[in-house]
């Protein structure tokens, strides 16, 4: 009898969900469409869904776009493998940006040593949370609400007392409100292109997009082939069996919210070292650093999953752009919040699945499952009898 | 004078904390984490906020002003409860995460308040402005109008959303610890599986959690829109997740909630009126000096929170989807 591997399988089931839940959440965005300006919703949802290919150049700014956001999402599944909910992915972010733009400005260094600079920044950042969770046991959520807004403030502050970040201090100009433009300030700083920009004829695109995917294959490795990985994943499903079967908890609280901090301070630093955004001062927490969190959902928090959903976050929002003016872009945030919430259903949904396409094998399943509980409970006969005898 | 201000203030902006965080209390009480606290007070805000201008548009509203706010506080309140309930049914009946209902709730609420602004107002009208009229003044109560300590810190900046959150604070009190409901609804956050062998329906329990938490969680939202002055811009700029801050401060009691939010809108205040007040220090050689202020009251929660977490104790079964044919 052909048995299929259960992980796989259990793989094929979950990504199923997830296609079965983006399916869905697009029709509901198709009907929306449809309630607020009828004559155009087909030609709108056509454009959610093709725009992103259309041009070379719109595949430019999808893997551009998608590249913060992978490093976001694989931030908070890391986090939420072992049993951490990371929402200060966003400050994190913010001091990724920071640190790079600081590095690559104020310090004059070449765009690797700024990458780095990102990376310990949000590391840093991630620590805090991890370290009020493990030892003085405040609420990880809590602590990243309140230094989401700390980080801000203090990011703020800090390009405001350094002037050689800022724009007016490399080219005459009266903005003050943002940092300078890397091509006048250090052009050493901005990430290669890698002859990616006149392939696909686009400003845009830099090897952040790599630079991402390899950082998710080094996680799934880290989670799925290592001791470490396999010590934090036990402190996500039951921290108190896993301290009990000699796993220190506390430091793997504090290690995973670090890596997780520096996941997103790289995501802060790969977008703001592109050369073509520059960090505003802003009164309001940034966006990427949340929409790490319906990416991550939407993959299950596996690793590789967050390549796929980070890249199909981006590719409707660059549809969601085309959209206007007959539309608001906000309708793919409707979309996304619609997969996202659909995918909270996801036993329910495995469990169609695998009535649906999956009988045979779960027949299989529950056929060995029954022998199992047959062989067990043959064996609790046999050990009564053995106790009656005795 | 100017403490009548900030004294003043700090109560505008306590009022839609405690409101959210005692929301957030009764849904954890009951068992569900409720991280949709935010997108609750943003769909109870965009509710209220077109009722009271399609009242003043329609030019009726100025001539009853508390009667309409009365009617837009329900609104609120009414809209929370039906938003919540998506929260409820994905977390309740399908014993989904919670976690993930809350931030897919989070995520449609500012979305779908935007898209309704420019449905209902026409292209690029990113603000629902609210009437005036809706302040209580000492000439709508019928008083003469005063300038001294005690009317300035009355009147200042009064809207009906403080009385009533006076009202829910007392009517919360005693609803979680007097009455039978609210014994019955706190057995089901701390453990469900002694409250279900007692014959109490912990998924209705649940679903009565949710629902206050989204009526309190919704009139939050009105009130949050009142006391930022300028409108309703889609958005609550992250007091759902403070309000849930201050529930954890408050270590899930009502009174520590009130006290909790008090202090923290005080901190708040303080920063934003930090170049006024004489004998803060000042940071002369710091440039945009302000942000320090605005810091403070994050910090000083953090600080709080960490010197108290050793007394912090958060309902048991919170976050755990109840399953009966589980033990």
């Amino acid at each position: 009898m052909k048995k299929p591997h259960p992980r796989f399988s259990q793989g094929i089931t979950s990504l199923m969900a997830s296609l079965l839940s983006v399916a869905i959440g697009l029709l509901v965005g198709l009907a929306l469409l449809y309630v607020l300006n009828a004559s155009h919703a087909l030609t709108g949802f056509g454009k959610i869904l093709t725009t992103g290919l259309a041009t070379s150049e719109k595949l430019a700014k999808v893997l551009y776009q998608a590249s913060p956001l992978m490093l976001c999402g694989l931030s908070v599944a890391f986090a939420f493998k072992t049993g951490l909910f990371n929402i200060g992915a966003t400050g994190q972010y913010t001091m990724g940006a920071f640190c790079a733009l600081s590095a690559a400005i104020a310090l004059q260094l070449p765009w690797y040593v700024a990458l780095l600079f990102a990376m310990v920044g949000g590391a840093i950042l991630g620590a805090i949370p991890g370290i009020c969770k493990a030892l003085f046991n405040v609420n990880e959520v809590i602590t990243s609400i309140m230094f989401n807004w700390i980080t801000m403030y203090a990011v703020n502050l800090s390009i405001n007392n350094m002037p050689m970040m800022l724009t007016n201090y490399w080219a005459k100009s009266s903005i003050k409100d943002r940092t300078a433009p890397l091509l006048d300030a250090n052009p050493a700083a901005v990430l290669p292109k890698g002859g990616l920009d006149t392939l696909m004829n686009s400003n845009y695109i830099n090897i952040g997009i790599f630079i991402a995917v390899i950082a998710a294959v080094i996680i799934w490795l880290v989670l799925q082939k290592t001791v470490f990985g396999y010590e934090l994943k036990a402190c996500g499903y039951n921290r108190h069996a896993s301290q009990y079967a000699g796993i220190n908890a506390k430091r793997n609280i504090i290690l995973s919210m670090v890596i997780a901090g520096a996941l997103s301070g790289l995501g802060g630093g790969v977008y703001y070292l592109s050369g073509t955004g520059q960090y505003t001062l802003i009164k309001a927490l940034l966006g990427m650093g949340f929409n790490g969190i319906p990416v991550a959902l939407l993959a299950s928090s596996n690793p590789i999953g967050v390549i796929l959903s980070s890249l199909f976050v981006s590719y409707i929002q660059v549809g969601g752009d085309a959209l206007q003016p007959h539309f608001i872009k906000e309708n793919i945030d409707i979309i996304i919040a619609a997969i996202i919430y659909l995918s909270a259903f996801a036993l329910l949904m495995k469990g169609w699945i695998a009535k649906l396409f999956l009988r045979n094998s779960l027949e299989n399943a529950n056929a060995e499952i029954a022998l199992e509980t047959r062989l067990e409970a043959g064996n609790e006969n046999a050990a009564v009898k053995k106790g009656e005898q005795a | 004078m100017i403490f009548a201000d900030i004294l003043s203030a700090t109560v505008l902006f306590a009022v839609p904390l405690l409101l959210v965080a005692l929301g957030g209390m009764f849904s954890e009480r009951s068992g569900i984490v409720n991280i949709a606290l935010e997108g609750i007070m943003i769909v109870g805000a965009l509710c209220s906020c077109l009722y009271l201008r399609y009242t003043d548009d329609a030019g009726f509203g100025a001539n009853a002003p508390q009667l309409h706010m009365l009617i837009a506080i329900l609104i609120a309140g009414a809209s929370g409860i039906l938003f919540s309930m998506l929260l409820a049914f994905a977390s309740i009946k399908l014993k989904a995460d919670q976690t993930i209902g809350g931030t897919a709730l989070n995520m449609l609420a500012p979305a779908l308040a935007v898209v309704v602004t420019w449905a209902a107002q026409g292209q690029a009208q990113t603000t629902i402005l609210i009437p005036k009229w809706i302040r209580m003044t000492q000439e709508s109560l019928g008083m003469a109008q005063g300038t001294d300590f005690l009317s300035r810190l009355l009147f200042k900046s009064l809207y009906l959303t403080a009385p009533v959150a006076f009202l829910l604070l007392i009517a919360a009190t005693v609803f979680l610890y007097k009455t039978k409901t609210g014994l019955r609804l706190r057995a089901c956050g701390e453990h469900p599986q002694a409250a279900d062998s007692v014959g109490i329906n912990v998924y209705r329990m649940r679903y009565l959690g949710v629902a206050i938490s989204g009526f309190l969680g919704g009139i939050g939202g009105l009130a949050f829109t009142v006391a930022a002055g300028s409108g309703f811009q889609s958005t609550v700029a992250g007091y759902g997740f403070l309000a849930l801050a201050v529930m954890i401060f408050g270590n899930w009691k009502p009174l520590n909630i009130l006290g909790a939010s008090l202090f923290f809108a005080l901190f708040k205040i303080i920063g934003s009126y930090a170049g006024s007040i004489p004998f803060l220090p000042q940071f002369d050689t710091v440039k945009s000096a302000e942000y320090i202020y605005l810091m403070l009251p994050y910090i000083v929660t953090m600080i709080v929170l960490i010197l108290t977490s050793k007394k912090s104790r958060a309902p048991k079964a919170e976050g755990i989807p109840y399953d009966k044919s589980s033990r």
